[in-house]
């Protein structure tokens, strides 16, 4: 073995401690508060995605049970279909995307959801919108020269609950 | 070189340095025409920064430069392209090949392999910068398919890697002849690193030419209908991430062993720092998935492998982290400092050689940190694709990378020239002003994206959802960008001045190569090849093997290619 300086050791252990911190730490994040990042789901042809039969022939919000919601949303150069979504609050929001020409992203602001979407790929997140208010979504990946304005919003509403 | 002032020293020390350099002229032109272009590259994609900083603050001033830039994309296109591709790719083949010969104070040993490299360089620059000029490839240094660029633009930035790695065949087999040469002798610090760079070159390039030669150039040429995205994009980023090594670790290879030199100390732990090169090696390549957390089609179980993967290959700019502080403190107590922190004012801060790269150091400790945030698997959905990403990575390769290349230029432009360092005060203005406009411009794009989720490389003047809280923000990274058009301009001017009005030195300037402290017998292991590049290829296979084959045997090239600028 070779010498190596006493600080400098204790250096080295700190370096490996703090990395399996880490590592515990999104670990923990990921298996116990459930934040998770987008995995296998289907495979779409992006050349037939649109067309009837397919849940992207007409994209949308469908209520699953109450508070309980898929959304199927299509990204196209350079517009999301559809771009307003609203939903009460407290609901929990499961977002299938989608795109039938190149690369976007899609990314709903102050939520956890954050993805690409790419041809041939269906990207699933899920989302639980408790407060009221406008949240924005964003195409994050250069899709062409109008990227800089395709975006959306989700609207959350008061429920009546809440109203009263 | 100044041979004309040997009349004035007689000093036979100072003939015989003349007569060394005389054995390194083919690798001098070729280092000066390497730097050369990858400098006016540099210059070209720096001002191309300015109109983005403008047009994130609001002003569009790219009406001013229609019809020879027609856009924001077309420029950050360019931008992107010159400066992360083709400055630190002719940058580094152009210091390596300084740097590995003088390191082992022998020539190349197949010359014609370098120029060979160098010229399918230049071809692929000419044929890369064709349909950026056109505007047939506006598709960002990413070129993510189905964005369809013209063949050209594949086929030019194929044609930059393959010089590069015939560039690293002749570095091989020059160290090859080497160790024939002086059997049993450890191999020099720096040609060691040199080649280690390299070699992990040709290994995480695999990616990228798998992409090119089977999807991007035939199906731009028209031979193939479609590609398959996903299986592009993970091509890409296995070359992707360990790109940014090869430009992050000849700047290692100066802190480690030319700056201690010029600080008056020593390199702390020579036997470690070998060890940080070949961790490297090992595990810069298989950690690409770390760049696509948020991809989907790619099972969770495999980016958490990748993540760990990429926590293993921070540890060695942990220790680099140590190593390099300490050899800069025997430098800094060797010229007199005392006490816990003042030997710091003792380091050579009006050297700007030296005082750019401990700039450059520093901001990388912050890129580093937030390249730790981007790495660490569901944390990266706060800050995907948001202009921290940019922040992030305008402090290392931006900063940490390109400033150290401005300080090694600031000795090595007056060795190729001859002449000595025009306008020492300018340069060191331009380090500090680089420093600062880095730190403002970055710390600017961190916040905005952690913040406000704003998107990375996006028109954000004219984009609808532009929000009245980013103003601040965006104005600070404004002055960050006009303090770093203020420094570039000061650099290109004192590389400019000193080889057109520099004074000529009476004797070579001498490539700064510093002492190991620890003089102890290497251990085999850190002085052998083969346990290292088989080790690499095992954890390759490991963590991409399985996955790449599932991928390309359930290939579905669908998607057909679209112009969409």
């Amino acid at each position: 073995m070779m010498h190596v300086d006493r600080y400098e050791q204790i250096w080295i252990r700190l370096s490996v401690f703090v990395l399996i911190a880490f590592i515990l730490a999104v670990l923990t994040a990921s298996v116990s508060a459930g934040i998770q990042v987008p995995g296998v789901v289907q495979r779409v042809d992006p050349n037939t995605v649109t067309e009837p039969g397919s849940p992207w022939a007409e994209p949308g919000l469908r209520e699953l049970a109450p508070g309980k919601y898929e959304a199927y949303i299509l990204a196209q150069i350079w517009v999301f279909t559809p771009d307003e979504i609203r939903v009460p609050a407290g609901s929990e929001v499961t977002f299938y995307v989608t795109s039938k020409d190149v690369q976007h992203g899609f990314k709903i602001l102050d939520t956890n959801i954050n993805m690409m979407v790419i041809p041939g790929q269906v990207s699933k997140l899920t989302a639980r919108f408790d407060e009221p208010g406008t949240y924005t979504m964003v195409c994050h990946e250069y899709c062409g020269v109008g990227h800089h304005t395709m975006y959306g919003r989700i609207v959350v509403e008061p429920t009546q609950a809440a109203a009263e | 070189m100044a041979v004309q002032s040997m009349a004035q020293t007689p000093d036979e020390a100072v003939r015989d340095v003349h007569a060394a350099e005389a054995r390194f002229a083919l690798e001098n032109t070729l280092t000066r025409w390497l730097i050369g272009i990858a400098m006016v590259a540099l210059s070209i994609g720096i001002l191309l920064g300015i109109f983005q900083g403008f047009e994130h603050a609001g002003l569009d001033l790219y009406r001013f430069i229609r019809p020879a830039i027609k856009d924001y994309y077309q420029g950050l296109s360019l931008h992107g392209v010159l400066n992360a591709l083709v400055w630190t790719t002719f940058f580094i083949v152009g210091f390596f090949t300084l740097a590995i010969t003088r390191s082992l104070d022998r020539p190349l040993s197949h010359p014609w392999l370098n120029v060979v490299g160098f010229v399918l360089m230049v071809t692929g620059l000419v044929l890369t910068a064709y349909p950026l000029w056109w505007n047939l490839a506006t598709v960002l240094y990413t070129f993510y398919p189905p964005m369809q660029a013209d063949w050209t633009f594949y086929v030019g930035l194929t044609l930059i890697v393959v010089g590069s790695w015939f560039a690293g065949y002749g570095f091989f087999a020059t160290l090859i002849r080497w160790r024939k040469e002086n059997p049993g002798k450890r191999t020099p610090f720096i040609a060691l690193t040199a080649n280690i760079t390299m070699a992990m070159w040709q290994l995480a390039t695999l990616g990228v030419a798998a992409e090119m030669l089977t999807q991007l150039i035939p199906w731009s040429l028209g031979l193939i209908e479609g590609v398959d995205p996903l299986l592009a994009r993970t091509y890409f980023w296995f070359t992707g991430h360990p790109l940014v090594y090869f430009w992050l670790l000849p700047a290692y290879i100066s802190w480690y062993a030319m700056v201690p030199k010029q600080a008056g100390g020593k390199l702390f732990s020579e036997n470690l720092g070998r060890l940080v090169f070949w961790l490297f090696l090992l595990l810069s390549t298989p950690v690409g998935f770390h760049h696509q957390y948020t991809d989907p089609g790619i099972p969770t179980g495999w980016k958490f492998l990748h993540a760990i993967l990429t926590y293993g290959v921070a540890f060695p700019s942990f220790i680099t982290a140590f190593t390099v502080c300490a050899s800069l403190e025997l430098g800094g107590r060797a010229r007199g400092g005392k006490g816990w922190f003042g030997w710091i004012r003792r380091l050579p801060w009006n050297d700007p050689s030296y005082t750019a790269q401990n700039l450059a150091m520093i901001l990388f400790a912050f890129g580093g940190i937030s390249g730790i945030t981007n790495a660490s698997y569901n944390v990266n959905l706060a800050i995907h694709n948001t202009t921290w990403v940019p922040g992030h990575f305008h402090l290392t390769v931006g900063a940490a990378v390109t400033l150290t290349f401005f300080g090694i230029a600031y000795w090595m432009v007056p060795k190729l020239s001859g002449r000595q360092l025009f306008g020492r005060r300018t340069a060191l203005v331009q380090a500090w002003t680089w420093f600062f406009g880095m730190l403002l411009f970055a710390n600017a794009f961190h916040l905005l994206g952690l913040r406000f989720g704003v998107p990375r490389r996006t028109m954000l003047g004219a984009a609808p959802y532009r929000d009245p809280a980013w103003t601040p923000f965006l104005m600070e990274s404004l002055v960050g960008v006009i303090l770093l058009t203020i420094s570039a301009t000061l650099f290109f001017y004192v590389i400019l001045m000193t080889v057109l009005a520099g004074k000529k030195l009476t004797k070579p300037v001498e490539m700064p190569v510093a002492q190991a402290l620890d003089q102890d017998k290497i251990p085999a292991w850190l002085d052998s090849w083969k346990p290292w590049v088989w080790g690499a290829i095992f954890l390759i296979i490991l963590a991409y093997g399985p996955i790449l084959y599932q991928f390309i045997s359930e290939m579905q090239p669908t998607s057909p290619g679209f112009r969409v600028w």
